[in-house]
């Protein structure tokens, strides 16, 4: 069993918590994920790890309650156990592999959306840690839903935007992006993380722009040790399995139609469980919504 | 009787058991098994034990049964096996012990496979356990993955008084005898946790949610956590596609996806929280007995189910028991036929797939005779799912993480096959990992051998 020993609500159904996993938070570099269990007879769920503590042998996850697992997650608090908790899995990111020197002469910038803003979180930190600066652009719906902004300030240079112009600049992180280009920002490197159609739309955007861009998948998963497949996607024609081989890849190569398509593949089945978490013991069907 | 004949076993009803996941085979009673065992001559150069990968002295265990001394039998098939009550239900034995007995050349061989299921599931609800150490080495060894070969080589350690830790990937241990072979051939709860207990109560350790190369290195393993010997016995769990056009749409599954949803993640239990695609109809690639238990598998979750191989009826790789039993639940075996390309509507879901008819060809240096396409003889089988069952390959992630662990061109590690010595010094493996899929028993027989190999090592240390 794995205890938490931290759990917030930093937005609307989006929770932070600080999960006692050693072993992890012992290996692990930014970019790399886990996997838990809730409870034994929960699903396995890919999170990624937004921020580790190798001392007091910690990870930290901030995960935004969409589906039956995530909903059930969101609800436990400081003191309750996790059934599993395994990592770190999938590879570090690859600015980890690169010489700080090159990083330095490097224009970097990162753009977060949604709940995607959390694993940029530790990738920006550990190039500050290295050296390096970077540009953050987080994109929420509105304003309610930034997370992490006190932190970010600390790491990085922040923009953020708002789809509705609650907060920060309006529209998309695509528009913001084009902005700050336009305003004489000439990034060479970026690295998007979100929702899959905003990485989509982004790599459209830098390939236009010219600047190579590493996205992070994030396809349905079941082992996450390369075992079953479920996770396959199709990077430059070629089939990768994104717990082994990514969860990072070159933004620019990757299939994003299929990817999305392959998303829904559990939708239906997965909408009635929810349900079923939500609604618990009033849930007896008759609603005309399920079975 | 004139003794030509093996005592039939009761099955359950093949239309009935078409729509559930309980065991298939119902095993032999009491009255059955002594009845069975009769039929054995006590051969005095008994050939059944030659075919046994792991030489259980069958004629003496079954002498024991034919006497009622089911414990006794036990502890007979313990000295060789760790593992019988599931060896009793999954060994081809047809190719190994049950292969060779002598009562088959005239007539049918002696059931030694289901005697032995006999045996180890009688012993279990006595309450018979093994034997475990008498006395305690204060060494410590690390064994990798909790399949039959690491399960076996951490019992044998165990039982010679070593500190064993075994690591797993996943969240339950038992490789793929949890997450491959179905609930309807071989019971999780009734079987196979009660043969994890029996070794966990042998005094070895078990840490799961460890991968190791990820978690933690074999090196780290050895260098700050003080295990002096190593057994690498992590299976070949990464499997194969065909790359033919439609294998990304929705409704292709690779055959470890489909059964690790249904088995470890219980989703064929309504109640599970892991969803499942229940196809309407599904086309199985491959011949394997990975394919029998995937085929079998989506026909109880309610699928007409056709299973396309590319060679002929003699050729497929499956145990004859379960293509058997398979046939008899209303699998359509599409045999000599090959896919070419998955067919999918505008959405991206799965309508059918193209095969091509194959002849075989002359036999290649394997002797077996490869299948060659018949030109121009296409064809198109609908469906809503395709489940891929090609075979696997030993994963990368231990060999890349561990420095001076040689492995072979096809991914497996090298080992000695008589010690289990890799490359790398006090790094010892076998099973699925180093040999490439293959049975339960060889890796059990590979765990042993390796537990001897490291005991050897270590006492020589
Ligand atoms: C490598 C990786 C890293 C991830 N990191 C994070 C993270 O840090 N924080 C976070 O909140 N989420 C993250 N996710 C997504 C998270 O795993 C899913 O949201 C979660 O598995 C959904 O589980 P559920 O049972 O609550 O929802 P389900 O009931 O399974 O699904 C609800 C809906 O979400 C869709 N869905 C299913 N799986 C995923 C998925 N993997 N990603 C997105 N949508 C999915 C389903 O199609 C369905 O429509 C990550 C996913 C991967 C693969
Ligand atoms: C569906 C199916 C049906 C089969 N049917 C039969 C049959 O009827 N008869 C028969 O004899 N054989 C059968 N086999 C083959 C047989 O199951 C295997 O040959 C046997 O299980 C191999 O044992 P193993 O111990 O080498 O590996 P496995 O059983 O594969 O176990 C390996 C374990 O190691 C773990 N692992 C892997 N990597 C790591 C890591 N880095 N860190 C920690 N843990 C790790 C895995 O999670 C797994 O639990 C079947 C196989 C399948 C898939
Ligand atoms: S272990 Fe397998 S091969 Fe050996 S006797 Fe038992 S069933 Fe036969
Ligand atoms: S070969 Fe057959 S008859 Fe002879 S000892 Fe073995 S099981 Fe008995
Ligand atoms: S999640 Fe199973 S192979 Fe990637």
């Amino acid at each position: 069993m794995f205890k938490i020993l931290e759990a917030n609500e930093l937005a609307n159904n989006i929770f932070q918590m600080i999960v006692e996993a050693p072993r992890v938070a012992s290996a692990c570099l930014p970019g790399q994920f886990l996997i838990i269990r809730v409870d034994e007879e929960g699903e396995r769920i890919p999170l990624t790890i937004c921020d580790y503590d190798r001392e007091k042998g910690t990870v930290e996850i901030v995960v935004q309650a969409i589906g039956a697992e995530t909903f059930k997650l969101g609800k436990l608090k400081a003191g309750d156990e996790l059934a599993d908790v395994v990592g770190p899995l999938g590879k570090p990111s690859d600015l980890c592999e690169e010489s700080i020197e090159d990083l330095k002469k490097k224009k970097i910038v990162f753009i977060a959306g949604g709940v995607g803003t959390a694993p940029v979180y530790p990738q920006a930190k550990w190039l500050k840690e290295q050296g390096v600066d970077c540009d953050v652009i987080i994109g929420a719906k509105t304003k309610d839903l930034v997370i992490l902004e006190d932190r970010f300030k600390k790491v990085c240079n922040l923009h953020i935007t708002t789809d509705d112009g609650s907060y920060g600049r309006s529209g998309m992180v695509t528009k913001a992006l084009q902005d700050l280009w336009d305003e004489g920002n000439k990034y060479d490197h970026c690295v998007a993380i979100g929702p899959m159609i905003m990485m989509k739309f982004v790599c459209k955007l830098t390939q236009e722009l010219g600047i190579p861009t590493i996205v992070s998948m994030n396809p349905i998963m079941v082992d996450g040790t390369g075992m079953c497949g479920a996770c396959r996607l199709t990077v430059g024609g070629e089939v990768k399995f994104a717990c082994v081989d990514g969860p990072e890849f070159d933004g620019h190569k990757v299939d994003f139609d299929q990817a999305m398509n392959r998303m829904k593949l559990y939708k239906t089945e997965e909408g009635r469980l929810l349900l079923k978490a939500q609604e618990g013991d009033t849930h007896h069907g008759g609603c005309g919504n399920c079975n | 009787m004139d003794g030509f004949v093996r005592v039939p076993v009761r099955e359950q009803d093949a239309k009935e058991r078409a729509t559930n996941f309980k065991e298939v085979c119902l095993g032999y009673n009491k009255e059955e098994a002594e009845n069975e065992a009769t039929r054995c001559l006590n051969c005095k150069n008994p050939k059944c034990v030659q075919g046994c990968p792991v030489s259980i002295d069958i004629p003496a265990f079954i002498q024991q049964v034919k006497e009622g001394d089911v414990e006794g039998a036990y502890q007979t098939i313990s000295k060789s096996s760790a593992l019988p009550a599931v060896c009793g239900r999954v060994c081809p034995q047809e190719s190994q012990c049950e292969g060779q007995c002598v009562r088959g050349i005239k007539g049918d061989p002696v059931s030694i496979g289901k005697l032995e299921r006999y045996v180890a599931d009688t012993a279990r609800e006595m309450g018979i356990k093994p034997a475990g150490a008498t006395e305690k080495k204060n060494k410590k060894v690390a064994v990798i993955g909790s399949g039959p070969s690491g399960l076996t080589c951490a019992g044998d350690l165990a039982k010679m008084g070593y500190d064993v830790t075994i690591f797993e990937a996943l969240h339950e241990a038992g490789g793929v005898l949890v997450y491959g072979i179905p609930e309807f051939r071989l019971p999780k709860d009734a079987v196979v946790k009660k043969e994890i207990e029996n070794v966990k109560s042998l005094g070895v350790k078990l840490e799961t949610d460890v991968v190791i190369g990820k978690s933690v290195t074999i090196d780290d393993l050895m260098a700050k956590e003080g295990f002096e010997a190593v057994f690498v016995g992590s299976g070949a769990g990464l499997p194969r596609f065909m790359n033919i056009p439609g294998e990304q749409a929705m409704g292709v599954f690779s055959a470890n996806e489909f059964l690790t949803r249904s088995n470890l993640m219980k989703a064929f239990d309504e109640n599970s929280r892991t969803p499942i695609m229940r196809p309407k109809k599904c086309v199985v690639v491959g011949g394997g007995n990975v394919a029998m238990d995937a085929a079998r598998t989506a026909l109880r979750l309610g699928a007409e189910v056709h299973v396309v191989y590319r060679r002929g009826e003699e050729e497929l790789p499956a145990r004859k028991e379960e293509v058997g039993h398979a046939k008899e639940e209303g699998i359509i075996f599409d045999l000599l036929t090959n896919p070419v390309e998955i067919h999918a509507d505008e959405n991206g879901w799965v309508t059918g797939i193209t095969c091509i008819r194959m002849e075989l060809g002359e036999p290649d240096e394997s002797g077996r005779r490869s299948p060659v396409e018949v030109p121009g003889s296409e064809f198109d089988i609908e469906c809503d799912a395709v489940i891929m069952s090609l075979g696997t390959s030993p994963n990368p992630l231990i060999s890349s993480t561990t420095k001076g662990l040689e492995i072979n061109r096809r991914k497996c590690i090298v080992a000695e096959e008589a010690t289990g010595q890799t490359s790398k010094e006090g790094v010892f493996a076998g099973g699925d990992a180093v040999t490439g899929a293959a049975t339960v028993i060889l890796a059990m027989g590979a765990g042993k051998a390796a537990a001897k190999g490291i005991d050897e090592y270590l006492s020589n240390k």
